[in-house]
């Protein structure tokens, strides 16, 4: 176990590049889905504001 | 057949589309890394010439041949939305970008953790390194240009051109390493015949299409908030369920927006 992850002398560039690398397409995932959410949320608080007063309006 | 096509220039059929395939892509990517993962870092032999040090392969050179192609997704889709007008490609482009960024700047990080110990330094101005650090600025810079201009129409136009232009880079980068042969290493995937044994190549292979599927699905995503971003007034959009059922889980709303006041606004902020 040790041996491995001495990567033969050469662990501390495999697994920095490793890390790095999983770490950056974790972020990609997690930004894109939060502000996935938030542009929902967003939207969705709009559209409910436009209809709000559309009704106002109308009433 | 074109009339099937077509439906791929609206966007609520988009929307939906992307929104029903996006988790078997996430699925696939998150299965392909997983097996890439094992078998490089436990099955596949050491190198004779680099010993282990040669593993970091199964996450720079995935990161480099995708950092070319989101570049060529990214130019293609401005072309398509220069030429007819499409918005929907615009939206692909501008979705793609910060992940091509995200791979360029992998490609760089990782090259430059293989190369201090393999070639004894952290970085030299050759031409594959050159050009792919250039290929990061014409990322950054076609971020920057969107964000810049104010007027969104404008904007659009004028990153596509950018993206455009800066296809002439994809070449330069693929061929650097046969115009100026410095200490970069040719092409050993990228050809008819790899020079790389199968039992290496069979992880990689793994590896470049996680990462393909992992930018599927990063740009579905995004490509669905781009068009949420740009569809924001549309009835279609008002009537999605995830924007119903917001409002749903939310009723008070509805009350604020009928005398909005400084602190009914920031509620929700």
């Amino acid at each position: 176990m040790a041996e491995f992850f001495n990567m033969g002398g050469y662990a501390a560039f495999v697994w920095p590049s490793f890390g790095i690398t999983f770490l950056v397409l974790w972020a990609n995932v997690w930004f894109a889905k939060n502000q996935f959410k938030r542009v929902t949320r967003e939207t969705a608080r709009r559209s409910a504001m436009t209809r709000a007063k559309k009704q106002a309006r109308a009433s | 057949m074109f009339k099937w096509l077509h439906r791929f220039g609206s966007a609520p059929f988009v929307y939906r589309f992307s929104g029903a395939l996006a988790p078997w892509v996430g699925g696939a990517c998150a299965v392909l890394l997983g097996i890439g993962l094992y078998l490089g870092l436990f099955v596949a032999p050491t190198d004779y010439e680099q010993g282990e040090s040669y593993r970091i392969i199964y996450v720079h050179v995935p990161a480099a041949i995708m950092s070319m192609f989101v570049y060529m997704v990214m130019a293609i889709s401005s072309a398509v939305f220069l030429i007819w007008r499409m918005k929907l490609a615009d939206a692909v482009a501008q979705a793609a970008a910060p992940i091509g960024a995200s791979f360029t700047f992998l490609a760089l990080v990782t090259g430059s953790l293989w190369g201090k110990p393999m070639w004894g330094t952290w970085w030299i101005w050759d031409g594959r390194l050159t050009s792919e650090l250039l290929l990061l600025f014409l990322y950054l810079g076609y971020m920057a240009l969107r964000a810049a201009i104010e007027q969104p129409q404008s904007a659009a136009r004028a990153a596509a051109v950018l993206a455009i232009v800066g296809v002439v880079n994809i070449p330069i980068i693929h061929y650097s390493v046969e115009w100026w042969s410095t200490l970069h290493q040719p092409a050993t995937i990228t050809k008819l015949k790899p020079s790389i044994h199968e039992s290496m190549a069979v992880p990689l292979r793994f590896m470049i299409f996680g990462f393909l599927f992992l930018f599927g699905y990063v740009l579905l995503v995004r490509l669905r908030t781009g068009i949420l971003q740009r569809e924001a007034r549309a009835s279609w959009v008002a009537q999605l369920p995830e924007i119903m059922r917001f409002n749903a889980l939310a009723p008070a709303a509805d009350s604020q927006a009928v005398s909005p006041s400084k602190h009914s606004e920031t509620k929700h902020g």
